[in-house]
């Protein structure tokens, strides 16, 4: 891992819309002409970075979230790199 | 309209996760290979209203619809597009404008956005003005090419549209070349399927074999040069393949489509089967037509089949394909598409491929019956 990887922003791309789906009972990312059905932690994650968010933080409030999930850290960051390289997520590495 | 949607495989439920609103067979273009009936004549009178089309969507949304095509004819004809994309927006639809751009200009596109317009998709009948316009059956190719890159400007993610036939495929490298300088996002070069107007026009549109490999080659050239950049979609004609595709992701599955009168069908192309009463929103509730009504209904499992599809393996993969083509080729609707080499009927589609591959002139110099209010009335 990156060591400044936790200090980088994390955001939905403008390229796509992110909305919770009452009949399909998830979250999706919207498209031109597409859909994704998001899993219930694919959606937990994306839900934190609608806004921009330090990588840090999004660890933070889901390990607060859900205390009890093991590997939850390498989990994520495995998410967060295949959501980066489908172009769902952008991210801004942060001056520090 | 693209194929490219991306669904889970898990569905649960059978949701019309894409209404396709057909807001008007009014048009300014010509097209030969239009996917509107052949009768539409005098079909403006019938036209659902804002406030019916806003009922619809919310009745849709309901039901789980989220993508929301807004098509045509030429939907910018239609002079509550934007107060119709405000609506549908605010119920959480994402918005897909398919059009020509013909009729519109940078102010309109701009007011459209303002609107909450999601994306747009504009089709181009050639890649030179000869060609286009020919197509078209009016100048617009300057217009078009305007009206792209305005859209680019105003932040439109953007497909560009393709139409191939006989008569045009040779251009494929200059289309993409356009589609490229242009700045567009995603080109689908969706070959023409042989349904209403194109069947009409089917010796002079269907395009040799030879004809296809060179436009595959020229595609694939292109994206390895710009691989990444620009994505590309190369949609075969059917009657090239020879296992057929799953009508509409499968029957009643995904798709609902509400033409300009009300008339709510599970393809496009539904009109032209026989024996259904076609549904419409004016008369019923959108959800009992999509649950309950026979003609979502009747081709939705496996049970109405015939061999060879009965007891074929891939009949829950393909689900014996496409209903239209099955009638319109065999005369019956239950039949296996004739798409199907393990069609008894097959012979009827090889026939007519054989036949494209005779020299071009000969196919060329059959006129091209051109869509539009007066060759409509001929058909009535």
């Amino acid at each position: 891992m990156n060591d400044n990887m936790p200090r980088s922003n994390l955001q939905i791309s403008s390229d796509y819309r992110f909305q919770w789906e009452e009949a399909q009972q998830c979250f999706v990312l919207l498209y031109p002409e597409g859909m994704i059905q998001l899993s219930s932690t694919a959606g937990e994650i994306l839900q934190r970075c609608q806004q921009k968010i330090v990588i840090s933080d999004l660890l933070k409030s889901l390990q607060k979230s859900f205390p009890d999930a093991d590997e939850l850290v390498a989990d994520v960051l495995e998410f967060i790199h295949d959501a980066e390289q489908q172009g769902w997520l952008n991210r801004e590495s942060q001056e520090v | 309209m693209s194929d490219a949607i991306i669904l889970a495989s898990d569905q649960k439920k059978t949701l019309p996760l894409w209404l396709l609103a057909e807001l008007t067979y009014s048009c300014p273009l010509q097209c030969a290979y239009c996917s509107n009936p052949i009768q539409y004549a005098d079909a403006r009178a019938n036209e659902l209203t804002t406030a019916q089309w806003k009922q619809v969507f919310r009745d849709a949304r309901k039901l789980g619809a989220v993508q929301l095509g807004l098509s045509g004819g030429e939907p910018l004809v239609r002079s509550d597009l934007e107060e119709l994309i405000a609506d549908a927006r605010s119920l959480g639809f994402y918005t897909n404008l398919i059009t020509s751009a013909v009729g519109g200009d940078e102010a309109r596109l701009a007011s459209l956005r303002e609107a909450g317009l999601d994306h747009i998709q504009i089709s181009f009948q050639g890649s030179d003005k000869k060609l286009n316009d020919y197509f078209a059956g009016t100048p617009s190719f300057q217009h078009k090419i305007t009206m792209a890159k305005a859209a680019k400007k105003l932040g439109f993610p953007m497909v560009l549209n393709f139409v191939l036939h006989r008569q045009n495929i040779h251009q494929v490298a200059d289309m993409l070349r356009l589609a490229e300088e242009i700045g567009a996002d995603f080109v689908e070069l969706a070959n023409s399927q042989y349904y209403g107007w194109a069947l009409k026009n089917r010796t002079a549109l269907l395009p040799s074999r030879q004809q296809l490999i060179d436009a595959e080659a020229a595609t694939n050239h292109f994206r390895q040069q710009h691989r990444g950049k620009l994505q590309v979609i190369f949609v075969v004609p059917d009657y090239y393949e020879d296992r057929p595709k799953a009508c509409c992701n499968g029957w009643g599955t995904t798709f609902l489509t509400v033409t300009p009168d009300g008339t709510a069908l599970p393809c496009q192309s539904a009109h032209e089967l026989p024996g259904f009463e076609f549904p419409n929103v004016k008369e019923k509730p959108l959800d009992w037509i999509w649950q309950k009504s026979p003609l979502f209904n009747d081709f939705r499992s496996t049970d109405w089949m015939q061999e060879p599809c009965k007891s074929c393996p891939d009949k829950e993969k393909d689900l014996g394909g496409c209903r239209c083509q099955a009638y319109l080729i065999t005369g019956d609707k239950f039949a296996t598409d004739p798409v199907c080499s393990l069609s008894p009927q097959h012979h009827k589609i090889v026939e007519v491929v054989e036949q494209a591959q005779e020299t071009l002139p000969q196919h060329q110099s059959q006129p091209l019956i051109f869509r539009n209010p007066k060759n409509a009335k001929q058909f009535r």
